[in-house]
């Protein structure tokens, strides 16, 4: 009985075809289950006034119905040196960001810095100016330098350090050594590698990287202001409560439109420079 | 004496010199100057605020662990958490049709048209202008915040979705579509194997991305964590907002690691 005869082995079933190995489909289904759990706990525990909700409709039309027509006249007035601010402190900050995550990235990069306690320094820098939301680096701006622009340009920068960092770390590793090396047999020293070996591989990356963030942060200035730090969203708390919706209307208005002007750019000097 | 005077070189410097770049520096130094100057942005507030600096951190230190804080810190970031896992749920689940609406190669023009352009009125506003709105609309609490940032969800998942079914290999698609199998036996069987990956991956990403900003839209009245910690920084109270800011950050920190794991699953 030690070897299968024939007959049993015919009757073997045939072999089913897996997509994924058993490993691959019990990760798979944990991760199902567990998102299905938390979304099931949300939906039980948390805390919805229903009171609120029967006149949502109602608000909604309301809302509306306050915002038009808009005040064209307080445009003159206060919006457009608030939008130019708001300009201001979005490119301000995206180029403050710039200088300050650039050497950090080196940092960060395992392939030009062979030191992991100094890579995880930068890495942990990104990781911690990431998870602070832009508006919660202004709250923190506001109290140092009191409210304005400048705890504006230092709160897009301060936020922007995680992004620029992290993703222009990820093109300097993956740059190709030859020419680092072909600079390095040449005896070249270590700054002249870095501006002639790394930074011509990486530069489209950083421009479209930087391209990238000064888009983001345009639509984040704009919000700055509800803290205080500067912009046009110093005009847009007022307004708000002062319950002109009007106003708040037609701010939202050049908002939108300054941020479809600034998509229509960056796609343009994206297509341009990179 | 007699060496030759000509200062030429034989051959081409190996790296000549790029005017238009000098001259895009150059422009981005002067600007830099100009703007600083509109904005009042001087060395000596810089300076002013380096002592505020001082005097702001002394009163964050030490983290303020009072029991009772830190029960009313515990419900905030609840709250959060809750707020970002139902709208990446709601907000993916409208993505997923929305998404393969704006795809052009599977969506006729008058439905990808409208789809893209709703897709980019969602993307134009940050989530706390939309999240105002909501609190108008729903009044104050947790479901404006979710609301909000479904509308977020759907401006970044969707689009970013139909880039992916775009980018898919047609040749699959075109194989099912010569059975004649009608449209949604093309969907489950040519485009979601190929996709789901990437949709999976944009799903984790944005859930990360929705948790800081379920941080955020209590400052407006959204509901989470934002409105304990506008209040204690309103009070002067920098102790609490420092421990509510270390809870913030290693809350997203650990999201983080879990969601590079869940991305790994799904490779």
């Amino acid at each position: 009985m030690n070897a299968l005869s024939p007959v049993t082995q015919a009757a073997k079933p045939p072999r089913v075809w897996h997509r994924f190995t058993p490993a691959e489909r019990i990760g798979r289904s944990m991760v199902y289950v567990l998102s299905a759990i938390a979304v099931v706990w949300s939906l039980r525990t948390i805390e919805v006034i229903p009171e609120f909700l029967y006149d949502a409709p109602e608000q909604t039309a309301d809302l509306f119905r306050r915002m038009w027509p808009f005040d064209w006249a307080f445009y003159p007035e206060q919006v457009h040196d608030a939008l130019i601010e708001t300009f201001h402190i979005a490119t301000l900050g995206t180029l403050l960001a710039l200088v300050l995550a650039l050497p950090l990235a080196f940092l960060a990069a395992r392939n030009f810095t062979r030191n992991p306690a100094l890579n995880w320094l930068a890495q942990f820098i990104f990781v911690s100016s990431r998870s602070v939301n832009s508006l919660i680096w202004a709250l923190l701006f506001v109290a140092i330098f009191g409210p304005g622009a400048l705890a504006g340009v230092m709160s897009i920068a301060f936020r922007s350090i995680g992004f620029i960092g992290k993703l222009f770390s990820e093109a300097l590793e993956e740059a190709q050594k030859g020419p680092v090396e072909a600079l390095t047999a040449t005896g070249a020293p270590r700054a002249m590698i870095l501006v002639k070996g790394y930074w011509p591989q990486v530069e489209p990356a950083f421009w479209s990287v930087a391209l990238l963030r000064w888009d983001i942060n345009i639509r984040e200035s704009a919000v700055l202001g509800l803290v205080g730090a500067g912009g046009i969203g110093v005009a847009l708390d007022a307004s708000l409560n002062n319950l002109y919706w009007d106003q708040v209307g037609l701010i939202l208005a050049v908002i939108f439109s300054v941020v479809v002007v600034t998509e229509i750019v960056t796609s343009w000097l994206r297509a341009r420079l990179i | 004496m007699s060496a030759p005077a000509a200062p030429g070189r034989l051959r081409p410097p190996a790296f000549p010199a790029n005017w238009p770049a000098r001259l895009a520096w150059a422009g981005l130094v002067i600007y830099t100057i100009y703007a600083t100057s509109v904005l009042d942005v001087t060395l000596a507030r810089f300076i002013a605020g380096l002592g505020n600096a001082g005097h702001f951190l002394s009163r964050m230190f030490p983290p303020n662990m009072a029991p009772d804080k830190l029960a009313l810190i515990y419900t905030g970031m609840v709250e959060s958490l809750q707020i970002a896992v139902l709208a990446t749920f709601a907000g993916v689940l409208l993505s997923l049709p929305l998404g393969l609406a704006a795809a052009r190669n599977l969506a006729p023009v008058a439905v990808y048209g409208p789809a893209r352009a709703f897709i980019a009125i969602c993307r134009s506003f940050h989530p706390v202008i939309v999240a105002i709105l909501f609190v108008k609309a729903v009044g104050f609490g947790a479901l404006a915040g979710v609301l909000a940032l479904i509308v977020a969800t759907m401006g970044f998942v969707a689009k970013l979705f139909a880039e992916v079914v775009e980018e898919m290999n047609p040749k699959q698609v075109e194989a099912v579509r010569a059975t004649a199998a009608p449209f949604l036996n093309v969907l489950i069987m040519a485009v979601f194997p190929q996709v789901m990956a990437r949709f999976v991956g944009l799903t984790v990403y944005q859930f990360d991305s929705n948790l800081r900003n379920s941080t955020m839209v209590g400052i407006v009245g959204g509901g989470g964590i934002g409105a304990p910690l506008f209040t204690a920084y309103q009070r002067f109270d920098y102790d609490v907002v420092l421990t509510i800011l270390i809870i913030i950050v290693a809350l997203i920190m650990l999201c983080e690691l879990v969601s590079g794991r869940v991305r790994r699953i799904f490779q």
